[in-house]
């Protein structure tokens, strides 16, 4: 957890302990939630494990009689009837995530000091627009950005149709996203670093990147993981602009198989994908959960 | 937002005139050239043209590149969209905001509820493994919403999913054939409460309340998260001092602890409400909007009058209403916000 453990913790026990029939009912209880929380999670790994595929399992268990890889291996081989492996579609995945992070961040950063620190005239109105992009939801733009993109053809190349036109509308809603996070984080910089600079002889520049960003790091780090799970997982554009399979994302390929237009589900290998999908950025967040997940309570990347 | 989990803000201090303003106006140009170069290009400039063509009838036939442009046709789109007369079976576009607001209403009241009970329950002095339990329940938000969605498709299938399972499992011991527990969670249209008028029964059809489930369980932890923050951040003093002036536990939840989170909560619950409000995995991969429409959302709506009608001029005018309906709810929020940010924490 965030805030909390950055606190100084309250001596815990001490004289006033809990009777064991109070701590066993809370355990219980305690234990009854991770129960629900888990139980979907279990469903899946045991869906993804149970190599039989029967339509109607005959029990509920988390490692099934005769467990195999089987699932795994037909997801990464062939996940969808399209001539695309999984390596494929992770690999579009990971560029359209990678990219339209970086670049968001990359030129957020900027925009982001000059609203929290520099006055200037249209700030308010600058920082309205940038607001005002934010509350409409990005499937709300999709209709212009279609339109827009595919009026852009080189040959046989179309924009629209490419990673590329998608990673565009991506960065449409993510850089303001950038911004207005990058701009809370950099507010809670004190300023009199700045001014010691100032007196120094520094300039704005420079202040900029000598102090500031070198402190904004685990802020930028955090916005582009966040940025990096919304292109990881984008789905409104992809499954609307992109029409090669070869240039097709992990998400297309997911609605391909549970999507409403899909008759027949292969749960078992459905499981394994929504695994596979999941796994990278699910470890990452575990792992830096401290930093992230106070971020996240505070605002989230519009999708 | 601000930080919800900080107790009380400092005033900032006053920011020092700095005699370079003329210089400032240039570094701050040339900072926010980037963004709003790019910006402009891909974000602004398409909105305005969203709304001219939420003017025109805009159908696939001018999509070429070197198409006609579009006849205009006035308010048209809009009057259509008000009037439910796009052709599209199930589009009822007032019920269909009156569903979105029950929907996040009903679902953020029960995040936060549900949220600060569990903190409070991780709160108590004493409890043992506090830190394991804390870090087991943020599971659920850390997998990404669209395998949440489809996880939790597969959870409420008619013949595959955990859930008719696990009925069928209960009902055993009570000798109920399964086939008594074959329920289609998505697709039943018949009213859940025979006794509620129709009209009510309308908005909470069997998949409301499987929605409803999912979105519970992806929805509390992080509300737990910001009351921990709050909760953990009220002296311990206040409560010996309550508890020498004589109040009781319920006093003191209510004079104390209701206090502390209050400040914390309703920041996010309002975002909560806004997130909940615009969430389109759940809706677009459990539900489909079924039965008959019931369930769909605006942004669901939006996605499919694009994706599948391919009616870009009135999905524009869409948006447009969208944005309009989402302006009011933040005006709305933002004055509950300071009402109740006045209120002494």
């Amino acid at each position: 957890m965030t805030a909390p453990s950055r606190l100084p913790k309250p001596p815990s026990g001490g004289l006033r302990t809990l009777s064991w029939r109070r701590q066993a009912l809370y355990q219980g209880l305690c234990l009854f939630i991770a129960l629900t929380v888990l139980f979907p999670i279990f469903w899946v790994v045991s869906l993804a494990l149970d190599p039989r595929d029967i339509s109607r399992p005959d029990g509920l268990s988390i490692i099934p009689p005769g467990a195999s890889l089987q699932h795994f291996i037909s997801a990464v081989e062939e996940p969808t009837s399209n001539p695309v492996t999984f390596w494929q579609l992770a690999l579009n995945s990971f560029i359209l995530a990678i990219g339209t992070s970086l670049f968001s961040v990359a030129i957020g950063v900027f925009a982001a000091y000059a609203f929290s620190r520099v006055r200037f005239r249209a700030r308010s109105v600058l920082m309205l627009a940038v607001l005002a992009v934010l509350m409409l939801p990005a499937v709300a733009t999709i209709a212009p950005l279609f339109i827009l993109l595919n009026q852009v053809k080189i040959g046989d190349f179309n924009l629209r149709q490419s990673l590329v036109g998608v990673g565009l509308a991506v960065v449409s809603g993510l850089l303001p996203f950038a911004i207005w996070n990058l701009k809370g984080y950099l507010d809670t910089i004190p300023k009199d670093l700045e001014e010691a600079a100032f007196v120094d002889g520094a300039g704005r520049t420079q202040a900029f990147l000598r102090v500031i960003l070198p402190l904004a790091i685990p802020a930028l780090a955090v916005t582009a993981f966040l940025g990096f799970v919304a292109g990881w997982t984008e789905f409104y554009f992809s499954v609307t602009f992109l029409n090669d399979p070869q240039s097709f994302t992990l998400s297309v390929a997911l609605n391909g198989m549970v999507g409403q237009f899909a008759t027949t589900t292969p749960w078992g290998k459905f499981s394994a994908f929504a695994i596979l999908f999941a796994l990278p950025v699910s470890l990452v967040y575990i792992v830096f959960q401290r930093w992230i997940v106070g971020g996240l309570a505070v605002g989230g990347v519009k999708g | 937002m601000s930080a919800p989990a900080l107790p009380a803000p400092r005033p900032a201090p006053p920011a020092p005139r700095r005699p370079r303003l003329g210089r400032d106006w240039k570094t701050a140009l040339l900072f926010l050239a980037p963004a709003f170069i790019v910006m402009g290009v891909i974000t602004f400039f398409p909105l305005a043209f969203q709304t001219y063509i939420s003017f025109t009838e805009f159908t696939i036939k001018y999509i070429r590149p070197g198409a006609d442009p579009a006849p205009w046709v006035g308010l048209q789109n809009y009057e259509k969209i008000l009037s439910n007369n796009l052709g599209i079976p199930n589009f009822f576009f007032v019920r269909q905001v009156i569903y979105n607001v029950w929907w996040a209403v009903s679902n953020v009241a029960i995040h936060v509820v549900l949220g600060v009970a569990i903190a409070l329950l991780l709160n108590v002095k004493g409890l043992r493994f506090k830190r394991f339990w804390r870090a087991l329940y943020i599971l659920p938000v850390v997998i990404p919403p669209i395998i949440v969605a489809t996880v939790w498709r597969n959870m409420f299938d008619t013949q595959h999913g955990a859930v008719n399972q696990i009925l069928a499992g209960v009902g055993s011991l009570f000798r109920i054939p399964a086939e008594a527990f074959r329920i289609d969670w998505m697709r039943q249209s018949s009213e859940v409460f025979p006794f509620l008028p129709d009209d009510v029964s309308y908005f909470i059809p069997l998949a409301f309340f499987a929605l409803l489930a999912a979105n519970t369980w992806l929805g509390w932890p992080l509300n737990a998260v910001v009351a921990t923050g709050a909760l953990q951040s009220i002296p311990g003093e206040l409560y010996e001092a309550a508890e020498m002036d004589g109040a009781g536990p319920w006093q003191r939840f209510r004079n104390v602890t209701l206090v502390y989170l209050r400040p914390a909560m309703i920041p996010y619950a309002i975002y909560g409400f806004v997130v909940t409000f615009n969430l389109f995995h759940l809706a677009y991969f459990m539900s489909a909007g079924g039965p008959f429409g019931r369930t769909e959302q605006l942004v669901t709506q939006a996605f499919r009058l694009v994706n599948e009608q391919r009616l870009y001029g009135v999905a524009a005018a869409f948006s447009v209403f969208m944005f309009f309906i989402l302006l009011a709810i933040t005006l709305v929020t933002n004055r509950a916000a300071k009402a109740t940010a006045s209120f002494e924490g």
